[in-house]
């Protein structure tokens, strides 16, 4: 249930942004902060990780009598009930996971900007109905017609779980730039090279675009930790991949194997606990996106008020009086 | 926006006249004011300002954008907003019951109480000052239900009504919210707020900048009206200076913090002392003098001319 | 007036996208689900030829009508009220397995949503209000809890609180061997019981984006100018916190609401899962499972009905709440 201050209604209503010029792109880029900084270094741990680590390991689907075992003896994380190894499946799940939040965050993206960036751009009917079209897939709930439709088919396949995910999830993404997109449109420096004659995919790429450059980012954020948190929840419900490896489906297994009851931590909190940890990090670096597009939050955070030079006692003096 | 008082270079005779310097029955003494802003480096809004308002008298207070008299009249409601602070001095409230305040003093619930039921204020640009979700009604019913609890429902709404009729807005508008009135309606309903409680110093900060000169003289003139109906004194901040040569008793201009002239509005129109003033004075393009000849200077040279000041200085 | 037909107008359109979805999926799918369902039920009990005509429409057949006139008939049966016979519950029809599974979702989900959400605009109005203070260090906490799988969090939960320390049930609904479904207190009682950890996790995991967003917002509207005059007039702080700044704070979470209602279906499949929650996530499941289209297809239905009602009734609530949105439309 994630909600954050991008909101659709927020964004169009907004007139408040700081009025960005086309030419200053360095401020679409976020002060380093601590926030920032945990948020970068976890991800790129885990990226790093799901990319060099299987081939690093043993083979994740071999199967050894040794049966369901505590890490030790050789098994970094112990092993699965049909004696498989933890680790390995670990870091092929890392893979598998971050490729379809990846695959999907892409999609996503080209989704939502066509439909909410270029409609919103191009005005009048397009506008409407492209309006009217992303309402609608948002309305319409998503996991049920996910359900729906992989059900369909009895081997899904990874690209056809990021597929439908992305189908379900660049409507609100869509909606969130299309409202941005609206309030930008009317800003003085758009309508002035609309008036000196520019053509409008020229305006669309020079002017418009870097601005939104942090909600889209934050939106692919969003997407991927969306992306990522719905293949675990359809894997876990059975509706996965079938024969790859993912955080959801190592899950998936765990739990059939009753790995809990049993007593396997080492099988059941590893992938949930990457998976906690690669959704914290991306919501940190959201935050931090937060702030910019956001400049009334900005003022209120802590570097900011720690930059006057008022003493404890001022400060108590001045909290008594006023809100 | 800028009017000169067209009738004739003197200014009409404000309706209660009170000498220039200290008011020997003052309602309100700001001493020897400091007020900075504590970012790097520190900033200092408001310097050693001294001045008093006396019992029934209109104070404007003059200067360009960043002098310092919001910030001045802010830090004497108590209002400001870290990193703003007062650094020296203080504001005394002295009621017409005779007892003193110190306003640096109050704190806390002391503070709340005292707030609106003694001195008010209107504050610059009514567009969002209103609570765009509840009814007008809601908010001037709230000042009563926090500072008046024993009034009865019924007395209420009755004062609510009489409150926006006496500004000039039609009592059926209580039930209406602030998307729906124009900007000089809001205004009116702020001054009707502000009057709620009857006070004795009402504090307005630009309260017509932000409208067309018909709205404003129409603004003007209720608050001309009530101030002689209800005798409450007035601390008129604009930048607008013919405006006050029209409606204050004593002007005082402000320049980059500090007090730089302090004289009733007769004196200062005729014989400004500071530079800064003559400076003011000229700046405003007059309704009289030739034409085009404000734009080729850049000050209104009939004026200079009458206040002796060099042309070539004034530039 | 103009603003709610507009409205209305809008959910009769989503309406109508959902059923012809519905429509076209199992007719764009590969495979032949009609015969697998028809094949199915066969093995449950005779399939009479109303029955088998009911699923054609529903799925698709060979018969050569043009596209158009099946998506007519269809419609009509669906307005009927038909949505063929469910092959997990047979001879059930569809639509009563709903009307009896859905009140459970309904109520295990709606109640738990509108506690968290009502909770969490409450902490965040708090937070908010009084920036800097400890409530400020609970929201990363509730932050961090939101990118928990909600399913693996719910598990640890259901681990620790029903095999761990025995405090709650591990499964269902209410006591089946003790009491029966009726307006009891036995009755509700157990039902409580045995819904208190499903919802505790459901508010657990989703309290923190209500938090964030309203602490956000009410930082946000702290700094406007209403809230100046609001404290210029001495009003008690209780009240400017309250009526001028939540009130104001709170409307694009009420506008998020909507929008996360789509997602409190999602999670309700999951947490249904989790907990065997005889709801209508879990009739989804089995429908999956068990290739009953029919089932799924009505299921699929009803939830997009739900959730545009749930969609329709919020965007009516903002409408009083925001006085403004009158006037715009």
């Amino acid at each position: 249930m994630a909600l954050t201050t991008q909101d659709p209604t927020i964004a169009e209503s907004e007139s408040h942004l700081p009025a960005p010029s086309g030419r200053t792109r360095r401020r679409s880029l976020p002060p380093m902060t601590l926030k920032l900084g945990i948020g970068l270094s976890i991800a790129g741990a885990i990226a790093l990780f799901g990319l060099i680590g299987p081939y690093l390991v043993g083979d994740p689907s071999r199967v050894d009598n040794v049966g369901l075992s505590a890490p030790g003896g050789g098994f970094l994380l112990g092993t699965t009930q049909t004696g498989q190894d933890v680790f390995a499946q670990l870091a092929h799940a890392t893979r598998g996971s971050l490729t379809i939040g990846l695959v999907v965050g892409v999609l996503t993206l080209v989704l939502s900007t066509f439909f909410g960036v270029v409609g919103a751009y191009v005005g009048g009917v397009v506008d409407e109905s492209f309006s009217l079209f992303s309402n609608v897939m948002l309305v319409i709930p998503g996991l049920p017609l996910v359900i729906v439709i992989s059900s369909y088919v009895p081997d899904k396949s990874v690209w056809l779980i990021a597929f439908v995910l992305a189908l379900t999830s660049w409507a609100g993404s869509a909606r969130v730039l299309r409202g941005f997109t609206l309030s930008l449109r009317n800003r003085d420096y758009v309508l002035a090279s609309r008036v000196s004659g520019e053509r409008s995919w020229r305006i669309l790429t020079v002017e418009v675009l870097p601005n939104l450059i942090p909600l889209l980012a934050s939106q692919v954020v969003f997407a991927v930790i969306f992306a990522i948190l719905g293949e675990a929840g359809l894997s876990f419900l059975g509706l996965g991949a079938s024969g790859s490896f993912t955080w959801g489906t190592m899950l998936y297994y765990a739990q059939n194997g009753l790995a809990l009851r049993l007593g396997a931590w080492w099988w059941f909190i590893p992938p949930g606990l990457m998976l906690a940890l690669f959704g914290a990090a991306l919501s940190l670096i959201n935050f931090s996106i937060d702030e910019i597009i956001n400049p009334k939050l900005r003022s209120q955070t802590r570097a900011v008020r720690r930059s006057w030079r008022m003493s404890r006692a001022q400060l108590q003096s001045a909290k008594e009086s006023t809100l | 926006m800028t009017t000169t008082p067209a009738s004739a270079p003197m200014p009409a005779a404000a309706s209660a006249a009170t000498p220039a310097g200290t008011s020997p029955h003052p309602v309100l003494t700001i001493e020897d004011l400091s007020i900075d802003y504590l970012v790097d480096p520190v900033v200092h809004a408001v310097r050693n300002v001294t001045l008093s308002l006396g019992r029934g008298e209109v104070l404007g207070l003059a200067g360009e954008s960043g002098c310092g008299k919001s910030t001045l009249a802010y830090g004497v409601n108590r209002l400001l907003k870290p990193p703003a602070v007062i650094t020296s001095g203080r504001a005394v409230f002295h009621s017409r019951e005779g007892y003193e305040i110190d306003l640096g003093a109050l704190h806390g619930e002391d503070l709340r109480a005292f707030r609106w039921d003694r001195i008010a204020m209107v504050f610059q640009g009514a567009m969002n000052s209103l609570n765009p979700v509840i009814s007008v009604q809601a908010q001037l019913e709230d000042i009563f239900t926090t500072h008046r609890p024993d009034m009865g429902r019924a007395e209420r709404v009755e004062r609510c009504g009489e409150l926006l009729e006496r500004v000039g807005v039609d009592r059926a508008r209580l039930s209406s919210f602030a998307h729906e009135l124009s900007g000089g309606m809001r205004q009116r309903v702020m001054i009707a707020m502000a009057m709620a409680l009857d006070p004795q110093v009402m504090i307005m900060d630009e309260p017509t900048t932000a409208l067309d000169v018909v709205v404003q003289r129409e603004i003007l003139r209720e608050i001309t009206r009530l101030r002689s109906e209800l005798g409450f004194a007035v601390i008129f901040i604009t930048h607008d200076l013919p405006l006050l040569l029209e409606i204050s008793d004593r002007i005082a201009i402000m320049r980059e913090g500090e007090v730089v002239e302090l004289a009733d509005a007769m004196t200062l129109y005729t014989r400004p002392q500071h530079e800064y003033t003559k400076k003011l004075l000229g700046s405003f393009p007059s309704l009289t003098g030739a034409r085009g000849g404000f734009i080729r200077s850049g000050v209104d040279e009939p004026v200079l001319v009458e206040a002796g000041v060099d042309e070539e200085e004034a530039r | 007036m103009r603003y709610v037909l507009q409205k209305l107008g809008f959910y009769v359109a989503a309406l109508w996208a959902a059923l012809t979805l519905n429509f076209l999926i199992p007719r764009w799918m590969p495979g032949d689900p009609v015969d697998i369902m028809i094949s199915k039920l066969a093995t449950r009990g005779p399939v009479t030829p109303s029955t088998r005509h009911a699923i054609e429409l529903l799925l698709g057949t060979d018969s050569q009508q043009p596209l158009w006139q099946q998506y007519i008939a269809y419609l009509g049966q669906i307005f009927s009220g038909n949505l063929g016979t469910s092959v997990v519950y047979f001879p059930t029809p569809v639509a009563k397995v709903i009307s009896q599974t859905l009140p459970w979702t309904i109520g295990l989900i709606g109640i738990a949503t509108i506690i968290s959400f009502l909770v969490g605009i409450g902490l965040g109005t708090l937070a908010g209000w009084k920036r800097g203070s400890w409530l400020d260090n609970v929201i990363p906490v509730t932050t961090m809890l939101q990118s928990v799988p909600y399913f693996w969090l719910a598990l640890i939960l259901l681990f620790a609180f029903g095999s761990v320390w025995q405090v709650f049930p591990l499964n269902g609904g209410y006591d089946v061997y003790t009491t029966s479904i009726g307006l009891s207190w036995p009755f509700i009682s157990s039902v409580l019981y045995y819904g208190t950890l499903p919802a505790l996790t459901i508010v657990i995991s989703s309290i923190g984006g209500w938090m964030l967003g309203m602490r956000n917002m009410m930082v946000s509207t702290l700094s406007e100018d209403y809230i100046l005059t609001a404290e210029a007039k001495g009003l008690k702080p209780g009240r400017i916190m309250r009526t001028y700044a939540a009130r104001n704070a709170v409307l694009p979470s009420i506008a998020g609401f909507a929008i996360s209602l789509g997602f409190v279906v999602a999670g309700s499949i999951v947490t249904e899962a989790v907990f065997s929650y005889p709801g209508i996530g879990s009739a989804l499941l089995q429908a999956v499972n068990s290739n009953d289209y029919a089932l799924m297809q009505g299921i699929f239905l009803v939830i997009t009905l739900s959730v545009l009602g749930a969609n329709l009734l919020v965007d009516l609530l903002y409408t009083i709440i925001d006085p403004r949105t009158r006037a715009r439309a």
